[in-house]
């Protein structure tokens, strides 16, 4: 099976040491380490970062543009998520931060979530569209693939709605075209804190109208602002142009921090943050064992997208600043902002809908299920063989998914090194049970 | 292929851990979501049972290529009107099982509703067997 998704996470093989701590940690078990490298599946990977965020070595990294792509365009347009105020501590105002991202050289700069209000003015409430109660926030990309991987039945619940970030974008396009820019001079780029987010820019819709130039990484724009920043620099040579800021609603402002989405949905609402507890609970959904509620909030990240793997500051300290800096700003957006977004209405209306999601399921041993059902039998026999440990030194991540792989003639049982350790004779005769590795992928 | 559990009394910290397990093997199969879903539904309910009301058990799940069949066996203290305890809303639970969120009176008549077929076999003061089956169909909705 050939994948067309396009991943952000990558192992840079100089610096992995083959520890199977990232291995241990997926939480789709996308991880095996083949002669002593990380490599990652990438049917079953959904972008969650849990695997960088445990490697000791930094091997795992996140492809982002490189930050000079941005000079391609003669209007660069900075979409930023309000995760990146939390970044900053106290003394750095959300005026001189906004002024620092200018200063590098972008030309207009939005607030994603300022989409949650594009959203509102456009259809006076916020529009929800999915089939089946709960309703799934379709907010968090790694939540989302991880339902089309895993959770098949409950695609039909996700929330049809265009993301904050793609709407932002959208209007943005229309209104700088709408001011006669050429769309080819307009570079739109998101500032990505997590990596689930960039995988989402690198898939995303074809449609001119709605297309990112792509994304920068969180961390390295903090990076590039903290030196614009510092007190020396602020004392001698405070940012010639102060800069309106971004418009954007208190409301809207703490979206990306959990409980931020629900808070703005009617009904029973819950809002669930970290990865193994979304897995749980799509779990509770799918079995119908969850009392009556009306809307999920999923986040992969603890604290929601403050806790995402790009981001710098602690996610605590983090989602502190950004519910102070978003109770400075107004509960309405101002007349003018609205205004402006009504005009550039018929552009967007008919844009605010995500296409239908479709199932990638990649948990079946075969498409055809008498086969499947066979090859789960023969497995299950030979992990009654495997000693149980999880030790994870064969590189998969469990003696089951060892017994799978197997079975699937990806590895043979001479890869366990307990059995080998234990009893050489015996795997000999196992070998002849079960299989050794076919000819082909011994060569490889 | 059979799957062999032991369902503890009064356990209600592991009640659903039987049917999450096997849920996962089910998904391994590339069998319809919405036949996974019933079997998952009518499993539930039954080990819940097994937890809520009786002095302990085991359920085994074996697939086959034409159905999967569950049989829920416990160890008493039986059933002793059975086509009552299949009404919905009807629940002999007690307080204590009410407390935790379960005894609604819907675990029968789920899983009769969930399931191709239902057979069950008690008395007053005997053992509680039930048998559920599942025709593997593969051309229910995703």
């Amino acid at each position: 099976m050939s994948t067309s998704f396009k991943h952000s996470l990558y192992v840079d093989r100089e610096s992995c040491k083959g520890c199977t701590r990232c291995m241990k940690q997926c939480p789709t078990s996308a991880i095996r380490i083949v002669q002593g490298i990380a490599q990652v599946d990438p049917e079953k990977c959904i972008d969650c970062g849990q695997c960088m965020a445990v490697c000791p070595h930094q091997a795992i990294t996140i492809k982002g543009e490189q930050f000079n792509t941005i000079f391609s365009y003669t209007r660069r347009v900075a979409i930023i998520p309000s995760v990146l105020i939390g970044q900053f501590d106290e003394e750095v105002t959300e005026q001189m931060m906004i002024d620092a991202i200018y200063d590098l050289g972008f030309t207009d700069v939005f607030y994603a979530e300022f989409g949650i209000d594009i959203l509102r003015t456009l259809g006076n409430h916020i529009s929800v569209y999915s089939d089946s109660l709960p309703v799934i926030s379709s907010y968090c990309p790694a939540v989302v693939r991880l339902i089309q991987l895993s959770y098949p039945s409950l695609l039909s619940h996700v929330n049809l709605v265009k993301t904050p970030s793609q709407i932002t974008s959208m209007y943005a396009r229309s209104a700088l075209e709408n001011e006669g820019v050429l769309p080819e001079e307009i570079g739109i780029f998101y500032i990505s804190g997590c990596a689930a987010k960039v995988a989402q820019v690198l898939n995303g819709p074809s449609a001119r109208k709605e297309l990112m130039s792509g994304t920068l990484n969180l961390d390295t724009l903090v990076n590039m602002m903290q030196p614009l920043l510092s007190k020396p620099s602020r004392s001698d040579k405070p940012f010639a142009i102060s800069h309106p800021l971004p418009p954007i609603t208190s409301s809207s402002f703490l979206y990306s921090v959990t409980g931020g989405e629900s808070a703005g949905m009617s009904g029973r609402k819950m809002a669930i943050d970290e990865i193994h507890n979304v897995i749980e609970f799509l779990d509770l959904v799918e079995d119908e064992r969850l009392s009556p509620v009306d809307f999920l909030e999923l986040r992969a990240c603890d604290t929601g997208c403050t806790g995402g793997i790009l981001t710098v500051r602690n996610r605590f300290c983090a989602t502190e600043r950004i519910r102070y800096s978003g109770s400075k700003h107004p509960e309405e957006l101002p007349p003018d902002v609205a205004k402006r977004i009504t005009e550039r209405g018929q552009d967007l209306l008919y844009h605010l809908k995500s296409e239908r999601l479709t199932s990638k399921p990649a948990l079946s041993l075969d498409e055809n299920p008498i086969k499947a059902l066979k090859k789960l039998e023969k497995a299950h026999a030979i992990e009654q063989i495997l000693p149980g440990l999880d030790c994870g030194l064969c590189g998969y991540p469990s003696c089951r998914v060892l017994s799978e792989e197997i079975v699937q003639g990806n590895t043979s049982i001479r890869s366990c090194s307990v059995l080998k350790m234990n009893s050489p004779e015996t795997l000999n005769r196992l070998e002849k049970i079960w299989g050794s590795l076919p000819r082909t992928i011994r060569d490889a | 292929m059979t799957y062999s559990y032991d369902v503890q009394a009064k356990n209600f910290t592991r009640a659903g851990a039987v049917s999450s397990e096997f849920k996962k093997e089910l998904k391994k199969l590339n069998l319809p979501s919405a036949l996974i879903k019933r079997i998952i539904i009518a499993l539930y309910e039954g080990e819940v049972n097994v937890v809520a009301h009786s002095y302990g058990g085991s359920i085994t799940c074996t697939i086959s290529s034409e159905s999967v069949i569950i049989t829920i066996q416990d160890t008493g203290p039986g059933i002793p009107d059975i086509a009552l305890a299949m009404k919905e809303g009807f629940s002999t639970a007690s307080d204590e099982v009410r407390e935790m969120g379960f005894g609604a009176g819907m675990g029968m008549a789920n899983m009769k509703k969930n399931s191709d077929s239902l057979h069950i076999t008690s008395a007053e003061g005997k053992e509680t067997r039930i048998d559920l089956s599942f025709l593997l169909t593969f051309e229910e909705g995703t």
